[in-house]
């Protein structure tokens, strides 16, 4: 007899608390302005990247490009390029010429609008021994000398692979990660629901989770963006390195900040389907490997040695 | 007996004239249709296959003419990284004689400290001795302080192959048009070639350890 009362108590005090909290988030929704609920709501109900229609998607740019600039007080741009027909883009690193000086990790940060604070690199850079060679299990990335490089010691940079075969896109629930025509591996952060599923598969490290509210702050944020690229973040989305494409996909299109910045010229970028491409010589004339091949992940990232 | 001689030697020659000419006029047309046959040449792919491929007489590659040889491919570069006010050299050297003797400088150029071959190299085996404003080649060529990378890749050959594709450097502009290339002695000091160290950009934030 008691149980069936508490039960009821109970009862009768869950539904309560649920009629309390309809009505608190019945009035959330009402509580923003005019205007801005009406862009709140364009974006709830936005559609999925590829499926929208060509105005549709114009629309989608005008409203990002009115809420970064009036959030960061400039002017910003936010482009949707599509891939370059006959493009696939690849990316080399030589080893033995990268001194681990860490000027790529920051000029990433820079162009693709990265959080500050909390802190999110898309380029870790590894100090490994070179008695040992690649091997992993030594790696370091927090070294801190005066100087580098270190006596016997070599650097590895790494960063999204852009694999041809993705582990990251199969888990994806929702698929708001996929494989661009072009070959790289982009993301719809308006479409990430941030269950980091795509991190645990990603083998390489490379994809980074949005803990906080991103901390950017407005001077140094760079307002030329690409809807699937540098374009600010939201708190609770994947993000990751995706090839500069905000400059890439342009015509002529620049090289990657990483690369441009590099000062020994170890970041090499190109065409993999142009035979004339730097890219392509070192593929066939140099000794060339990819990391961790035994994945067949396939990456379009490879490490060679020049020398 | 001179003259008995030069008549046989007439004779003979008037005999074999025809035959001679006939063989020269046969080797000269087989090798015509020798060079106008496609010439077959041999390769392997990755995979080891044969492949034989035709190339027609005007695909194949001249012989290498010394005296006219093909122009080198002049790079677009930058200015390069003289020291302040120190271009040209003419400015001062054109009223010095120049002296070939190898000696320590102890008045100009105190600053430069060679460590590249010092042992076997010295200023004028790079700068020309007369016109100052000129690099000099081994070949005795003069070239102008923006073609340096010639001078370096005397030796460096393997290196100048790589920069002259694109893989070793640094390159900056568009990967699909136009590139910046930069001159050896932009990342190299001529005089002291190895690649300085530099203070590493701060380390990543360990998990756990950040600020808020």
């Amino acid at each position: 007899m008691s149980e069936i009362k508490k039960n009821s108590y109970d009862q009768h005090r869950s539904r309560r608390k649920f009629l309390k909290g309809m009505a608190a988030g019945v009035g959330l929704i009402a509580l923003p302005g005019k205007d801005a609920s009406a862009s709140m709501w364009e974006e709830f109900f936005q559609k999925h990247f590829r499926e929208l229609s060509k105005d549709d998607l114009k629309n989608v740019l005008a409203r990002l490009e009115k809420k970064y600039s009036t959030q960061f007080g400039k002017q910003v741009t936010v482009k949707a390029t599509p891939p370059i027909e006959g493009v696939k883009f690849g990316y080399a690193l030589d080893l033995s010429r990268c001194i681990g000086c860490r000027r790529c990790v920051y000029a990433c940060v820079k162009e693709n609008n990265q959080s500050r604070d909390p802190q999110i690199h898309w380029i870790r850079v590894m100090q490994l021994d070179k008695e040992k060679g690649v091997d992993l299990s030594h790696a370091e990335h927090y070294y801190n000398p005066e100087k580098v490089p270190e006596k016997g010691h070599f650097y590895m940079p790494v960063q999204c692979q852009q694999c041809e075969n993705p582990p990251c896109t199969k888990v994806c629930p929702v698929q708001a990660t996929w494989k661009e025509n072009d070959g790289i591996v982009v993301i719809d952060y308006n479409w990430c629901i941030g269950c980091r599923y795509c991190m645990a598969a990603c083998p390489y490290g490379a994809r980074h989770f949005n803990w906080g509210k991103p901390g950017l702050p407005a001077a140094e944020m760079n307002p030329a963006t690409h809807y699937l690229g540098n374009r600010p973040r939201p708190k609770g989305v994947v993000e990751k390195c995706i090839f500069c494409v905000q400059r890439t996909r342009e015509q002529p299109g620049r090289y990657p900040a990483c690369e441009e910045i590099c000062p020994v010229g170890a970041r090499k970028f190109g065409n993999l389907l142009d035979p004339e491409s730097e890219i392509r010589y070192l593929i066939e004339n140099k000794r060339v490997f990819i990391l961790k091949e035994d994945l067949n992940t396939q990456p379009k990232f490879f490490y060679f040695y020049a020398t | 007996m001179f003259y008995g001689l030069h008549e046989v030697e007439m004779k003979i020659l008037r005999l074999a004239c025809p035959k001679l000419v006939l063989l020269i006029v046969a080797l000269v047309v087989g090798s015509f249709a020798g060079l106008a046959r496609a010439e077959r040449i041999k390769e392997f792919d990755r995979s080891g296959k044969l492949i034989v491929t035709e190339q027609s007489a005007a695909e194949q590659q001249p012989a290498y003419d010394i005296k006219n040889r093909p122009k080198e491919k002049v790079f677009e570069v930058p200015r390069p990284p003289f020291s302040e006010g120190i271009f040209p050299c003419s400015q001062c050297h054109k009223y010095m004689k120049p002296n070939p003797q190898r000696r320590t400088l102890t008045e100009y150029h105190t600053d430069i400290v060679l460590h590249h071959a010092e042992g076997q190299r010295w200023c004028t085996d790079c700068h020309n001795l007369i016109d100052r404003d000129k690099l000099r080649l081994v070949s005795g060529d003069t070239i102008d302080f923006t073609e340096s990378y010639r001078l370096c890749g005397q030796c460096h050959g393997d290196k100048f192959r790589d920069w002259k594709v694109g893989v070793h450097g640094k390159r900056t502009g568009n990967w699909n048009g136009d590139k910046q290339y930069l001159l050896c002695v932009h990342c190299h000091n001529p005089h002291d070639p190895k690649f300085k160290a530099l203070k590493p950009l701060p380390p990543p934030v360990r998990p756990g350890s950040a600020s808020h």
